[in-house]
């Protein structure tokens, strides 16, 4: 935590402008009506008198607020959110309530009396969740509640109105606790087969191979659980071949295809052989970096410059800072928007979620196993002269990975 | 200036019995933001500021020894707080993983003796296997059928891959080199007389691997080097110094953006490498014995190591050190192998023993034992779309488990 030093002294009166003082104290003027503001809303909140919502410049001691109970952040806050608040503080302090706390409790009661049994379970299992905290977390997240329920109780008496929505996020905040738990614990995007099973069945395990069919390379419906994993991250994105090919028919309507078309070139030429490196490295000067180019990236003038230092003596490495610039530039820029997208919208919206298959109860007769296209027999019909490979490789639904 | 404790009233409060700083200690056990503390380096500056004032006004080396030494032992305590908790600590909120059902789906025979390496495809169901007699087979393990098969020159082959193109394979052992197989489609045609010699080592190789495509291919060898070889003219474009022992694994990180590799080996040390300059990044030694495997955690922050001493031990990259380590005084035999669910929540891990443990990545508990083998188990490996595991054993059989 911080406190806000006092505004520095005026330096000695020796040939100073007129407006040194002036401006110095104005500065200062400004930064505390700004942390004030902060305050108010909840960004920041003092330690000591936390109903005094304003920023001392003295040593008084100030906290940040975690950004999950940020307005910028939170759903607007509930009568039903706050009920269980008072609901947990009643409980925690044996009825010892603020007056106004007090009047709020009896009016919710009376208001939202329908629903105060989930308001008594809400409030016991969150009680119940933060005793398994340390202690010091514990009064953490007490004082960093009370900070937000100071700004955002809603006045009670308006009408009710409240969001589903905001009974899940508590469920969620009582299962999980603190949010780097979350990430650390809670992926639902990584589905583990072994541990809960894939739909619509194993195929080691039912012999039915029609999982692998619908998560093929290239498939006119995907399933949903792929989609969402594009969100995931960017890399994920990039990694799924028919992710990176719809992200690319994005980037063309927002004509900015040759930034995932140069990522593509120099992990080629990362990956490649090296024999080929001097003409990899010529091509994808010529196509995307030269003056002029037909599909020019735009990269800053450092790494511009150094990478045109390394063209001159070209190697395997010479386009990393580059590749890195457009990698960033896409994740930061292309990829949220690209979530945001109706193409994404779409294309999650017409995703599958297979039915899990049902185990018959009687003991089935093995099925029959059939095979499936080896990967090495299409690049070998790919190579052949004659045209009777044609049919084979369209065929093919096992995955060959691209480089 | 205030807010700062006065020289004065440090002087004050260290003749009290009272070390300035440790009201400051107090302060700082108020409750925090974030779970774990913060590193104290206003603690060391002032700290060491006081030091001097102190030694200013007449105070006694001696003194101020005893104040440094317990200053020090402050700071690991620090050090140690900043190891947030331990990771048990942390999945203690986590629920605990179901009974699993997993049991043998297939068994694949085939093999004249010990099958010593294998690697799956990433169609998710062929793989390769490897074994002592010296033959190579490609099968596809849904069906049970072997595809292609190949006679190796040499015996042991230790180490087999399969490029990620799915039309090669990689193999090789006690001839010292690694080498690529193009799979034809063609029955007839001989595949080893297609063969490519890329890698070539003082000593048998022991572990190889593809990178991100057929054009390049990482080994290990039982010099001591690792090194990364360019398939299609054999050079070699990268050497790995720093072992000081046979080289016994290696795995490739999963991150594209970075680019590096642990190895583990007979010294007992695991080593972090970065592929394009060759450094030892990284390198830990907590275990008694040879490593036998690496294998990274899905996110690539960490990984985890099998040893002859009995132990599976899991390595965080970020903090730099150990954090958990899998044991049971009921394992006495080496742990040859391990890999990472798709999730990297479970742990599975062959032994000398025959059997395979399904640890609890988290927790640090074992899950079930599975039994089938009727010897050691050499390679365990987890299928690329984690629907099953592998694994490979001296009884010259390979099971897939789900």
């Amino acid at each position: 935590h911080f406190s806000i030093p006092p505004p520095p002294p005026p330096p000695p009166p020796l040939r100073r402008p007129a407006s040194w003082e002036n401006g110095c104290a104005a500065v200062f003027a400004e930064a505390l009506h700004l942390g004030n503001l902060l305050v108010r809303y909840g960004y920041i909140y003092p330690l000591k008198e936390p109903r005094a919502l304003q920023l001392k410049p003295d040593e008084s001691p100030y906290r940040f607020q975690t950004p999950y109970f940020w307005i910028s952040t939170r759903w607007p806050a509930t009568e039903l959110d706050y009920a269980i608040y008072l609901a947990k503080k009643n409980i925690r302090k044996q009825g010892e309530l603020m007056e106004y706390e007090k009047e709020s409790y009896s009016q919710l009661h009376k208001r939202i009396n329908h629903t105060w049994d989930f308001v008594v379970m809400q409030a016991r299992e969150q009680l119940r969740a933060s005793k398994q905290r340390r202690k010091a977390d514990r009064m953490v997240l007490e004082c960093q509640e009370q900070a937000y329920w100071l700004i955002n109780r809603p006045p009670v008496g308006l009408s009710l109105g409240f969001l589903f929505s905001s009974m899940f996020f508590l469920f969620y905040s009582t299962l999980f606790g603190s949010m780097e738990l979350m990430e650390l614990i809670f992926d639902p995007i990584n589905k583990d087969p072994i541990m809960h099973g894939c739909l619509p069945s194993n195929p080691w395990i039912s012999d039915d191979p029609a999982h692998w069919a619908l998560n093929a390379d290239q498939v006119s419906v995907p399933t949903r659980l792929r989609v969402e994993r594009w969100s995931f991250s960017f890399m994920e994105l990039l990694n799924d071949s028919m992710g990176r090919k719809e992200f690319m028919t994005y980037l063309e309507k927002e004509f900015s295809a040759e930034n995932l078309c140069f990522w593509q070139a120099c992990e080629d030429l990362r990956h490649g052989e090296t024999s080929k490196i001097v003409q990899k490295v010529e091509e994808v000067y010529r196509q995307f970096l030269a003056p002029g180019a037909a599909r020019w990236v735009n990269i800053d003038s450092k790494t511009m410059d150094k990478t045109m230092e390394g063209i001159k003596h070209p190697h395997r490495f010479v386009m990393d800072a580059a590749q890195m610039h457009i990698y960033f530039l896409m994740k930061k820029d292309s990829y949220p928007r690209y979530l945001k997208s109706e193409l994404y919208k779409s294309m999650l919206a017409k995703a599958i979620v297979p039915q899990e298959t049902k185990k018959s109860v009687f003991p089935f007769m093995r099925r029959q196993r059939h095979s499936s296209p080896s990967p090495a027999k299409v690049i070998a019909t790919a190579t052949e002269q004659d045209g009777q490979g044609a049919g084979q490789a369209g065929a093919n639904s096992s995955a060959v990975s691209q480089v | 200036m205030r807010g700062v404790t006065s020289a004065r009233q440090q002087h004050q409060l260290a003749e009290a019995g009272e070390p300035w700083w440790r009201q400051r200690e107090s302060e700082r056990k108020r409750p925090n933001t974030r779970t774990s503390s913060t590193i104290p380096s206003p603690l060391c500056a002032s700290s060491l500021k006081m030091a001097c004032q102190a030694l200013q006004s007449g105070e006694s080396l001696a003194t101020l020894k005893n104040e440094s030494d317990s200053l020090k032992k402050k700071l690991e305590e620090e050090r140690a707080k900043l190891h947030d908790v331990e990771l048990n600590q942390v999945a203690e909120k986590v629920e605990l993983v179901s009974a699993l059902s997993i049991r043998t789906r297939r068994v694949l025979k085939g093999h004249g003796n010990k099958v010593l390496c294998m690697d799956w495809c990433k169609d998710k169901r062929r793989l390769v296997s490897s074994s002592q007699d010296g033959k190579v087979i490609v099968w596809d393990g849904y069906t049970l059928n072997k595809e292609h098969a190949v006679t190796m020159p040499c015996t042991w082959v230790m180490a087999c891959a399969y490029a990620p193109s799915g039309c090669a394979v990689a193999c090789g052992g006690l001839d010292n080199k690694c080498s690529v197989y193009p799979l034809s489609l063609d029955k007839n045609e001989n595949l080893a007389a297609k063969k490519k010699s890329v890698a070539m080592h003082t000593n048998y190789l022991s572990g190889c691997s593809f990178t991100n495509s057929d054009m390049q291919l990482l080994t290990s060898s039982g010099d001591g080097t690792c090194a990364l070889w360019d398939v299609e003219s054999g050079q070699l474009l990268q050497s790995f110094h720093g072992h000081t022992a046979d080289v016994l694994s290696l795995n490739l990180a999963p991150s594209e953006t970075g680019n590096t590799f642990v190895s583990g080996g007979c010294d007992k040390k695991a080593n972090v490498w970065d592929m394009r300059s060759g450094q030892n990044v990284q390198s830990f030694e907590t275990h008694d014995s040879d490593i036998n495997c690496v294998k990274y955690y899905p996110t690539g922050d960490a990984f985890a190591s099998a040893s002859d001493d009995g132990t599976c031990r899991l390595y965080d990259l970020r903090a730099d050190r150990e954090v958990a380590v899998y044991q049971k005084d009921s394992i006495i035999f080496g742990a040859s192998s391990v890999d990472f669910s798709l999730s990297g929540r479970l742990l599975f891990a062959g032994y000398n023993d025959y059997t395979i443990n399904v640890w609890d990545v988290l927790k640090g508990n074992r899950i079930s034992v599975l039994f089938g083998h009727e010897n050691r188990v050499s390679c365990v490996k987890v299928s690329p779309d984690g629907t099953s595991f592998a694994s490979a054993s001296w009884d010259t059989s390979l099971r897939i488990w789900a």
